[in-house]
């Protein structure tokens, strides 16, 4: 089954339409993609959003939360120059090698703490200048520093993901470090969620 | 904040009585006006914000259009301007320095005059500033002078708040991204400058509340009804598309919320088009009031001023069964 099911909860605009068009991008035609907001301007966009693109869509509210039920169209229904490089990048059937990052710290590298905090900078830097984004980034222990709030790598992040990166960040890590509200680009992931993405990359490259 | 939440706070605020203030805060009008002579009447605005782009110089720039705006909105000129800074610690100071020297050379352009300010420290860096205006008493043009049969000049185009929106999606284009910045940054003084010479009716310049927020308020305040022409409403590169790709303000339907009932669409106007037209803007054109037999002079004056953008989009008519009528 290829249905998805997308929680966009405690999102600002305009993250729970950027995460929609994301996985939409990935799904089949046919397929069914669940989104949940909590507030009514997320609700309005995601909507606008999916039947301007063609797709069907049903919202309702349920208890201050929003169910949007959104069926993928087939294809041929968004005109060529409507594309965005986002949706271009991950329908590519060509796409490079699968990359996924695991980043289990806030700092590139052991030693003085200014060098690791510089390193880890220059690496999203070279990362995000690089021509084929890779398929995941995952943050998980001190590594949730870096996507959430007062993290000086945030541009760069934003501007992988919008280039179809998947940006996940370990929930309990989060909450651990108490940032969990502070997230500021990607979703907040499971172990099960991220394990997944790890055997599903053809590389997995490891920044401790 | 939410038209819909500030005026219910608004509300239990003790109310002054003095002949003196022309315009006070229940009309909902841009700048407090307040006569201190036959000749002259004083017109104060405040007005500060969060950044909008990420240059720093620019956002001042922007800022400082936004605040100067007001009083040109009331026919006035300014002269006087004070900053108001928010800035956190963990920020290099020369960004402050960009955003102050931006502001500070906007209010020069304008012919006022910074003469101090005040800084907090805060999380979140915001700017803008309070600015002080002269206008005779007799010229000061409110949002409650409308008259039926009045044509609605608009004097730039619409979509700031939508593609600030798509900038931290990073899906504006460079040319939507430029012709917001340029149109933020861009003083209303010779908007109303013509305004005034034209014998402009009633003024208000769009802001927050977006287009038809800001006009209902001039429709409540000149007890008329005001109808809009869509197709001629001026609107930014890309907007429309970005509109349709659901990248839209949160602001854009709290102005819609609040003017639940107040608005007629053309069942016909798609959904993009009309969170367009409540789409809060930052430093918006005037929308301007004008009797039917001058408006063709205002838009050739206009023209003739630069302000290339300016359309009219509208007509004041006597007071129907909603406050906005927004035709195909």
């Amino acid at each position: 089954m290829a249905d998805k099911q997308l929680n966009c909860k405690g999102l600002a605009c305009p993250q729970p339409v950027l995460e929609t068009k994301k996985a939409l991008a990935e799904l089949p035609a046919g397929a069914r993609l669940t989104v949940i907001v909590d507030n009514p301007a997320a609700k309005e966009n995601v909507a606008l959003f999916a039947a301007n693109a063609g797709h069907r869509v049903e919202a309702k509210e349920n208890g201050g939360e929003f169910i949007l039920h959104i069926v993928k169209e087939g294809t041929g229904l968004i005109p060529e120059s409507q594309r965005t490089r986002d949706q271009e990048t991950s329908e590519k059937p060509s796409r490079a090698t699968r990359v996924a990052y695991l980043i289990s710290s806030n700092l590139f590298g052991q030693g003085s703490p200014d060098l690791g905090q510089a390193l880890m900078k220059s690496l999203f830097v070279a990362l995000a200048g690089q021509e084929t984004a890779p398929e995941a980034l995952i943050f998980i222990n001190t590594g949730v520093y870096l996507s959430a709030q007062g993290s000086d790598v945030l541009d760069h992040l934003q501007a992988l993901w919008s280039r179809g990166t998947t940006i996940l960040s370990c929930g309990t890590c989060l909450e651990y470090y108490k940032l969990k509200e502070k997230l500021a680009v990607g979703r907040i992931s499971n172990m099960y969620e991220i394990m997944e993405h790890l055997s599903k990359a053809e590389k997995v490259i490891t920044i401790a | 904040m939410g038209p819909a939440t500030l005026s219910q706070v608004l509300r239990q605020l003790p109310v002054y009585e003095d002949a003196n203030l022309l315009v006070g805060p229940h009309n909902s009008d841009d700048a407090a006006v307040y006569k201190i002579s036959e000749e002259v009447a004083l017109i104060q605005t405040l007005d500060f914000f969060t950044p909008v782009v990420d240059d720093p110089y620019v956002f001042g720039q922007i800022a400082a259009a936004n605040a100067l705006s007001d009083v040109y909105a009331m026919g006035g000129r300014p002269l006087l301007a004070l900053n108001i800074v928010c800035f956190p610690n963990c920020l290099p100071v020369d960004v402050l320095g960009q955003t102050l020297k931006g502001g500070a050379e906007k209010v020069k352009e304008a012919g006022a005059i910074i003469a101090g300010g005040h800084t907090v420290q805060d999380d979140e860096p915001k700017y803008g500033l309070s600015v002080v205006g002269l206008a005779h008493p007799l010229e000061v043009i409110t949002n409650a002078g409308a008259k039926a049969g009045d044509l609605l000049i608009l004097t730039k185009p619409l979509g700031t708040g939508i593609i600030c929106t798509a900038l931290k999606a990073q899906m504006a284009s460079r040319e939507a991204y430029s012709a917001a910045v340029n149109s933020m940054a861009a003083l209303n003084d010779r908007a109303s400058f013509a305004m005034k010479e034209a014998g402009a009716t009633a003024c208000t310049d769009i802001t927050g509340f977006g287009l038809l927020g800001h006009a209902a308020e001039m429709a409540r305040a000149s007890k008329v009804s005001l109808i809009f022409y869509l197709a001629e409403i001026p609107l930014l590169p890309q907007a429309l598309e970005l509109a349709a790709m659901g990248l839209v303000p949160g602001g854009a339907y709290n102005n819609r919320e609040f003017l639940n009932g107040e608005v007629f669409f053309d069942p016909e106007i798609t959904p993009e088009y009309r969170a367009i037209l409540f789409d809060p803007q930052t430093s918006g054109g005037l929308l301007i009031a004008v009797g039917e037999e001058k408006a063709d002079v205002l838009l050739k004056s206009l023209a003739e001023q630069g302000i290339r953008e300016a359309r009219l989009i509208g007509r004041a008519v006597p007071r129907e069964s909603t406050l906005i009528k927004v035709e195909k």
